[in-house]
């Protein structure tokens, strides 16, 4: 009896996977927004084998019968914010960036980045769960590796450092960048003052 | 066979390691109404602050909503009756290579992606029931509306 019942629940999923497809219905809607300053990045949406790419503000995919992507044309904002209000409305606050410079090789912040202090602990103070991330850069002078390692160092005396203003060490991560991410771009070995800094980011 | 047997082991304890220091994704940054996230067997409930894992599935109410900030900067935050599963996340905070899969199995998404997708542009992808989308470093929203048979 029970085998029985086990081929029967065999041949029942074998139906299902049949040449003949079954139309199950569907309503799936992807918009693609432009960032706060305007800027528009790309989307790819794929289904069954057939791929859209969306690149413009507001371009709009729908899905609604197994097999068919179509153009949704272009949503309006406004229909956008009624209908993902919820989802927008609980999106967290946007992680800000702020730049640290040192004095020469001293551990020391330069004046003006000794000013930028007070506006990171407000920053922090106005957010739900705050979490800092200290990246250290350095400039191209020396290896990837050993430039991974001066990254990170200058990472961690920042955290102490943040630490003696007040900040949790528990709310803070580092990581150091090396030479990867220069902000002024330079041949490899060029010494760049402005690359070797300390990228404090709140969210 | 016993040094096959000690590697394999060796391995899978590496495994969790691997996904990430502490091993935790991103932070709940936004909870309202009744918001759960499923974990293993058990259900949470989500605050403000609950340290998100690989794994999780956030789960929201008729009058729940919920936002979480993950740890490359990727801003993922979902209305009612949403089911999004954080199917995968790694990042390597050096060099900001990484993998963010995520399926939307019901409900309304908004997403600003962060710096994996930034970085890789194949490397962020949401699922719904029907499509597969591929981030290439944008803000975009979904839903996935439930349909009366």
């Amino acid at each position: 009896m029970r085998r029985a019942l086990v081929v029967l629940l065999m041949l029942t999923a074998g139906c299902a996977a049949t040449p003949k497809v079954v139309t199950k219905p569907v309503d799936e809607m992807v918009v693609l927004l432009p960032a706060p300053d305007g800027k528009v990045g790309a989307l790819s949406v794929t289904h069954a084998g057939h791929e859209r790419t969306l690149g413009a503000p507001y371009a709009t995919t729908r899905l609604q019968e197994q097999g068919k992507l179509v153009d949704g044309g272009s949503l309006t904002p406004e229909q956008v914010k009624q209908t993902f209000a919820d989802a927008l409305g609980a999106q967290p606050p946007r992680p800000v960036t702020f730049l640290l410079y040192f004095l020469g090789d001293s551990d020391e912040f330069t004046p003006e980045s000794k000013q930028e202090l007070p506006k990171i602990l407000q920053e922090i103070a106005g957010r739900p769960a705050p979490e800092i991330v200290v990246v250290g850069h350095t400039d191209r002078v020396g290896t990837v590796a050993y430039n991974d390692a001066l990254s990170l160092r200058r990472a961690e005396r920042v955290r102490a450092q943040l630490v003696d203003i007040g900040i949790a060490n528990e709310q803070m991560r580092v990581a150091g960048r090396g030479e990867r991410a220069p902000l002024v771009p330079t041949a490899d070995e060029v010494a760049e003052p402005r690359n070797r800094r300390v990228e404090i980011t709140v969210r | 066979m016993r040094w096959g047997l000690t590697l394999v082991f060796a391995l899978t304890l590496c495994m969790p390691l691997a996904a990430g220091a502490a091993d935790d994704v991103g932070r709940v940054k936004v909870a309202k109404g009744s918001v759960v996230i499923e974990r293993g067997g058990a259900r949470l409930p989500a605050t403000v602050g609950l340290r998100l894992q690989q794994g999780d599935v956030i789960a929201t109410g008729r009058d729940g909503s919920a936002g979480v900030t993950f740890n490359d900067d990727t801003l993922l935050s979902v209305g009612p009756d949403t089911v999004l599963s954080v199917d995968r996340f790694a990042f390597d905070s050096t060099t900001h290579a990484g993998r963010f899969d995520t399926s939307l199995r019901q409900g309304t998404l908004s997403a600003v992606s962060g710096k994996i997708a930034k970085q890789s542009p194949d490397a962020m992808k949401v699922r719904t029931p029907s499509t597969i989308l591929g981030v290439r470093g944008t803000e975009f929203v979904v839903r996935v509306a439930p349909v009366s048979p």
